[in-house]
């Protein structure tokens, strides 16, 4: 049964372990990816989501497992004969060719015709709009234009599956959000599943059909953009996505009558709304409370299920919106509110949220 | 309220002020210049007082030279010991001057180069890019290579090429020059294709090339100024060799420093130290041209790679 779920997947992982030496970099991992689907890997560095990615292309040599690609079992092939292209964060164009050379220096190799090399070269020119550059080296290119130069160099191979390496990283900021458009009308216009690789939980959630969030060369939590941001399946996952990042309140899950609550120094949830993660409200003990800053709202009235007053400390203005910065429960919390009714340092405010959607953590980290 | 102010008063103070503005004066007498200066050139007159007395010596009859003024410029130049170092001067056996010498010189020298750095080249390549098991012991046991003093192993390669029946022969000589320039020459590529962007190999492999097509269409191309170190280094080491030259070839295959040394000790009549100084120089001459046409280059090049771990 798990052969046949490999054989209709595009891109299937069994069990990859790779050691360096005595360091497990990745430990029996499962990954299974959808015909056209686009799935980003995303994690803090070191967390082994590019040696994954290089696995997956053959650049590296597994310790244990099997890869399968369009259902064919390519573990031990040659990166060239797994039907892949890859795109890397410092472009790796070969300095000495110019673009065209570049775009068709794998097409060479493998000795296809001049007329169909031409012509594939003019296609991937044109989705790209790169024909006036074709001639040029890459010393003479920007660095958005060496990236789509890169991307091009995948594009003319007519691979099934396109793995990108943190494409966008060495590029400045605005460049990054107009790639990133870039990318995902090209993926919306070619449809070929793609694995993108980045630390950047913007592009992430932007570009990726799923995420796959990992740590420690283990995959956290494997899901839809929105699945992950509103219901993170760890304190670690919870963390790592949003911006500015979600508030956590220490403290306990205690019994309430017939319902559970979550009490903090003075404070306390009530929990009867809350979705528990097993569908069984859970035994009571140590917890964390998390909530990002923009499911709060403050001084909006009453009708919350939980509002708490709180004095303001540090006020930070971000243009379309503020985080305000408070004390609750002797604990940090933020809220992210519109800028045109943000209080000053200092003022008593009333904060208030619905803990439908909170997400609570026991000690150990799991979602509750 | 505090930008308002502030940026008026900084475009009144530029207006205004008499600080330095346009390019900086020059001191062309400081007193750091003159020690610099001062210093560079006492260093030149220390070495270059030799090659003048040389080059001097050389353009001299020897009736001037037992003057006695080893400084003072040729009176009357001749090139007579020039021709005669090339051409006629005598080593004890024949009297054929340098030219055989360099000839053989040129035979030993050139296979020896090619040969020492295609192998040194592909083999940094291996060890940089094509990591195997064991790798990097092998790369330790040549790195170690390199610091055996050569005398331990005269004798043994003297016994080794006698077996394989080269011994005295200039392509044996080839060989050991080739073995004895591979640990620092692969040091040198390994370096270098080291300090090359890894992604770039991994695109290569991506685009299905394989271990000598990325060697040859993406590494080669690359590594112009490698090369070009590797060459000059190779070409001064093999073309001053004495050592070697002496111990593995015959007397008709001598290298020209073989030659030069026995032309100077020979002890046969009056010590003619125009042609002397000539000969010298004539041997001298094929490093000196090699640096001063690559010299841009060769410094290109050790700061490319030679220097980075």
């Amino acid at each position: 049964m798990r052969v046949e779920r490999a054989i209709n997947a595009s891109v299937s992982v069994r069990d990859l372990s790779l050691n360096f030496g005595a360091v497990q970099v990745l430990q029996a991992l499962n990954l299974d990816i959808a015909e056209g689907e686009f799935v980003v890997l995303l994690g803090p560095s070191g967390c082994g989501k590019s040696t994954l990615l290089n696995c997956i292309a053959g650049l590296l040599d597994i310790t244990d497992g099997r890869i399968f690609i369009k259902g064919r079992n390519v573990t031990w092939e040659e990166p060239k004969d797994r039907g892949i292209g890859m795109v890397f964060q410092s472009y790796a164009l070969y300095p000495q060719m110019s673009v065209e050379k570049n775009l068709s220096f794998g097409l060479r190799v493998a000795r296809l015709p001049k007329d169909e090399i031409a012509q594939r070269i003019a296609r991937a020119a044109e989705i790209l709009q790169i024909e006036q550059l074709l001639q040029r080296k890459p010393a003479a290119l920007s660095g958005g234009q060496r990236q789509r130069v890169a991307i091009g160099r995948a594009l003319v191979r007519d691979v099934d599956v396109f793995l990108f390496d943190e494409p966008l990283s060495n590029l400045d900021a605005k460049l990054r959000s107009e790639l990133r458009v870039e990318i995902k009308l090209l993926h919306r216009r070619l449809q070929n599943t793609m694995i993108y690789v980045t630390h950047d939980q913007i592009e992430a959630m932007t570009l990726a059909d799923r995420i796959a969030v990992m740590r420690g060369g283990v995959i956290q939590q494997f899901d839809a953009p929105q699945a992950i941001y509103n219901r993170p399946v760890n304190r670690f996952v919870a963390g790592f996505l949003g911006s500015p990042a979600m508030n956590f309140l220490e403290g306990q899950v205690e019994k309430d009558g017939p319902y559970l609550r979550f009490a903090a120094d003075g404070l306390s949830v009530p929990l009867s709304t809350y979705a528990f993660a097993d569908g069984a409200p859970p035994a009571p003990g140590a917890a964390a409370l998390g909530i990002r800053p923009e499911h709060v709202s403050l001084n909006s009235g009453d009708g919350w299920p939980f509002s708490a007053q709180a004095v303001v400390e540090v006020v930070e203005p971000m243009g379309s919106d503020t985080l305000v910065w408070l004390k609750l429960a002797g604990q940090k919390f933020s809220v992210r509110m519109s800028s045109e009714r943000a209080p000053q340092a200092g003022d008593q405010v009333t904060i208030g949220f619905d803990p439908m959607r909170a997400s609570l953590f026991d000690a150990a980290g799991d979602r509750l | 309220m505090n930008i308002a102010t502030k940026s008026p008063t900084i475009a009144a103070d530029a207006d205004g002020d008499t600080g330095p503005r346009g390019p900086k004066p020059k001191r062309t007498l400081s007193r750091r210049n003159i020690i610099v200066y001062g210093t560079l050139l006492v260093a030149a007159i220390y070495y270059l007082l030799p090659l003048y007395v040389m080059i001097v010596t050389s353009l001299k009859g020897m009736p001037e030279i037992r003057l006695g003024n080893i400084f003072s410029p040729p009176l009357e130049i001749t090139f007579e010991p020039w021709i005669k170092a090339w051409s006629s001067a005598c080593t004890g056996l024949n009297c054929d001057g340098l030219s055989r010498g360099f000839w053989n010189s040129v035979r030993i020298t050139v296979p020896s180069v090619v040969l020492s750095i295609a192998i040194a080249s592909v083999n940094g390549y291996a060890l940089a890019n094509w990591r195997f098991k064991g790798s990097e012991f092998f790369f330790t046991i040549l790195i170690v290579g390199a610091f055996i003093p050569y005398q331990v192993m005269l004798y043994p390669i003297v016994i080794i090429l006698r077996e394989i029946g080269l011994y005295g022969s200039l392509s044996g000589l080839v060989i050991v020059h080739s073995i004895f320039g591979m640990p620092i020459l692969t040091l040198l590529f390994r370096n270098y294709f080291t300090s090359m962007p890894e992604e770039l190999f991994k695109a290569a492999r991506v685009d299905g090339a394989g271990f000598w097509g990325i060697y040859l269409r993406i590494m080669l191309p690359m590594s112009l100024p490698i090369f070009v170190v590797a060459v000059i280094i190779q070409i001064t080491g093999i073309w001053n060799d004495f050592l070697f030259g002496v111990v593995y070839t015959r007397p008709e295959t001598y290298p020209m420093t073989v030659q030069l040394n026995n032309i100077v000790n020979s002890v046969q009549g009056v010590k003619e130290y125009n042609v002397n100084m000539a000969a010298t120089l004539i041997t001298g001459l094929v490093p000196l041209i090699v640096y001063f046409v690559s010299g841009k280059l060769f410094v290109r090049g050790i700061a490319a790679g030679a220097v980075k771990g």
